[in-house]
């Protein structure tokens, strides 16, 4: 193992972000707070983790409906997108978007997206800027095994490897799509299959270790950066919250040994276990950092509440932009 | 009668069509194991297997494709899309050939397909969950829009729309599931389409409303009633296309003024097509210009406030018809 402590910390702190940040919006949305739909990403952490701690802020991405994670990972921040779970004035959006539709432009995330399917394209259209003005950067797109069956993402997967672009494909293959499991909604097992239809590499990972993923990304990534174009990289993931909001068990789709199961692989604890193993960090260390995320994430909350709902004048505003005519 | 709630009324028709025909089956996302996202079809799967009860992938332009290539082969398929803002993906295919076919190919052709989806707004979802377009389906020559306010037409013209021989646009609104009514338990219970309902008498205006927004009419002229002692006549349109504007002529013959209540937009919408017709056709009787109490001219907000005043509400209706009077 060749990787920096820094390294190895920095992959922990992301996912303990995620993890705090959805655990208690979970909580929030159980005690009428929040309102909307939540798609909780945690289960899932390792996947947003290992990609995104390659990225930099001029790299973009194009999220999801299940987005929380990946804005978290890359950089975003507590306060705004609770206040925009809240619908404040001083939300991302401003109370505009909620949960679903979030965006960060500084920090190059292209937004989440409640329709599904509707990232694929638009990341090749970010990528392509990358590769016409020869940045090096790259675009990451996260969708479901769900999404994979949608025609935007052949469409957008064809245009990728034709035009060489400087995108990776992640696809969180958590098993369902919604409530319909993987074998009730495509035939094949590895969705990395699809890539070879379109001339670009896919690549397997389990989703649960964050090296792994952390790896195999990285070559990915790299590879894009190179200008030698796409790859599909799936990783095979588990959502262990239910698809919208948190109750996970006792749900008609899914078996609870199956959640348990998939729980003994929780990729925090694995990770914790692997980092004590190494003496990368002592228990001591990683408590100590997820009692400051968790005290960021309660600042995070009483500035959401604090916070004005917007004015009854924001309705009729940005519809249009109005620099530029 | 029996009472159902509007979400049992639509199940009952599909299960009376599933037995009367045996050419009739169902397609759409988590519609089977899952009962629907609105559980209209819950228990469907049980009763008349996978071959009749399909649960696909998330791919709507291959789902209503698939539902357009089984009815020109002589099947009676009805395809559900959850909401009317997914629906967008199967565009193509509604307007492209579900609506155009029988034309273009002088006759030849029929698309007997039944595609059922939800809209309304007001659950905080955002933007892309949120809409209501029937007006926009209305537009196309070919399709039949039909937009039930109340469980025992929600059963009425499903039955009917599986005895068209053209693609029936069936959409449901997302307040209305739970609603309660008295449902004729007839097998052969038909509703016509291209029949307006008077659904209340009156004689100084005529609010003019479908789907959910029939309900807003409803309720203003209740307040106009008792606030202001004047007297509404309720239209509840049922169908957009083929659409009944004689009933609302031949009330603006007693009433003279007119308003249209949906939760679509207003500009280029289906409240201002009953206003052209009224004035083309009724113009000598009209007392004042038709009022249209329509959805803000924005996207649907996530906060609840700003949602809320994108909406209609009864008393935007109340205080457009006093301005009128
Ligand atoms: C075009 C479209 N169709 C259907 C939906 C409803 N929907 C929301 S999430 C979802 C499942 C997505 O599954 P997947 O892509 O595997 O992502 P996951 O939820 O598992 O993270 C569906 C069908 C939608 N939002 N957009």
């Amino acid at each position: 193992m060749d990787t920096d402590r820094d390294t190895l910390i920095d992959l922990y702190l992301r996912m303990v972000r995620i993890r705090t940040f959805e655990e208690q919006a979970g909580k929030l949305q159980e005690a009428g707070k929040v309102p909307g739909a939540l798609h909780l990403y945690v289960g899932e952490e390792a996947v947003a983790s290992g990609v995104m701690s390659h990225l930099s802020n001029e790299d973009q991405i194009t999220s999801t409906h299940r987005g929380h994670g990946h804005l978290v990972a890359k950089g975003g921040d507590f306060k705004k997108m609770f206040a925009e779970l809240y619908g404040r004035e001083t939300g991302y959006c401003r109370g505009k978007g909620g949960s679903m539709h979030i965006s960060d432009l500084d920090l190059g995330m292209l937004g989440a997206n409640g329709i599904v399917g509707a990232g694929p394209p638009i990341a090749i259209g970010a990528a392509f800027s990358n590769k016409y003005r020869k940045t090096r950067n790259v675009t990451c797109c996260f969708f479901g095994d769900g999404a994979s069956n949608e025609g935007t993402f052949h469409e957008a997967a064809n245009m990728a490897a034709l035009y060489r672009l400087p995108v990776v494909f992640v696809c969180e293959n958590n098993g369902f799509g919604e409530f319909t499991r993987q074998e009730r909604h495509q035939a094949i097992q590895d969705i990395a299959d699809r890539a070879s239809g379109y001339g670009m590499p896919g690549v397997v990972v389990d989703g649960m270790d964050v090296m792994a993923v952390y790896e195999a990304a990285g070559e990915a990534i790299e590879r894009a950066r190179r200008g030698e174009g796409p790859t599909l990289l799936e990783c095979k993931t588990y959502r262990f919250f239910d698809h919208v909001g948190v109750r996970g068990m006792g749900v008609v789709y899914r078996d609870d040994s199956e959640v348990i199961e998939w729980r003994k692989r929780d990729p925090l604890v694995l990770f914790e276990a692997r980092l004590l193993e190494m003496n990368t960090a002592s228990a001591g260390e990683l408590q100590q950092l997820r009692e400051r995320v968790l005290f960021e994430v309660e600042e995070a909350i009483a500035f959401a509440e604090a916070s004005p709902f917007p004015a009854d004048s924001a309705l009729l505003e940005d519809v249009y932009t109005v620099t530029g005519g | 009668m029996p009472e159902l709630r509007y979400r049992d009324a639509l199940r009952e028709a599909l299960r009376e069509e599933l037995i009367r025909d045996d050419r009739v089956f169902l397609m759409g996302e988590d519609i089977g194991a899952y009962g629907g996202s609105y559980a209209v079809t819950r228990g469907l799967l049980d009763e008349f297997g996978r071959d009749r009860v399909i649960d696909t992938p998330i791919a709507e332009s291959g789902i209503v494709g698939a539902g357009i290539g089984a009815a020109m082969a002589g099947m009676r398929p009805m395809v559900e899309l959850m909401t009317i803002n997914f629906s967008f993906l199967a565009l193509d295919q509604i307007v492209n050939s579900a609506a155009k076919l029988h034309y273009m190919s002088n006759g030849q052709i029929n698309v007997p397909l039944v595609i059922r989806m939800a809209s309304g707004g007001g659950s905080q979802l955002g933007a892309t969950h949120s809409h209501s377009l029937e007006g926009l389906y209305a537009h196309f020559p070919g399709l039949r829009v039909v937009c039930p306010s109340t469980p025992a037409d929600a059963k009425g013209l499903l039955k009917r729309a599986f005895r068209d021989e053209n693609t029936t646009i069936f959409i449901e609104h997302t307040a209305l599931y739970g609603m309660r009514g008295e449902v004729p338990d007839d097998p052969d219970y038909l509703i016509e389409f291209g029949k307006a309902n008077v659904l209340r008498e009156g004689t100084d205006v005529t609010i003019v409303g479908y789907s959910g927004s029939t309900w807003q009419a409803v309720r203003a002229a209740d307040m106009l009633e008792e606030q202001e002692g004047i007297s509404a006549e309720v239209i509840d349109l049922r169908c957009l296309r083929p659409l009944d504007i004689d009933t609302v002529i031949a009330s603006v013959k007693k009433t003279n003024r007119a308003v249209v209540v949906e939760d679509d937009w207003q500009f280029g919408g289906f409240a201002g097509e009953i206003s052209a017709q009224l004035m083309e056709q009724a113009f000598d009787w009209l007392d004042a210009p038709v009022a249209r109490v329509c959805g803000k001219d924005v996207p649907l907000p996530y906060n609840r406030n700003l949602e809320f005043a994108a909406l209609p509400s009864e008393e935007d209706v109340v205080e457009a018809v006093l301005a009128m009077l």
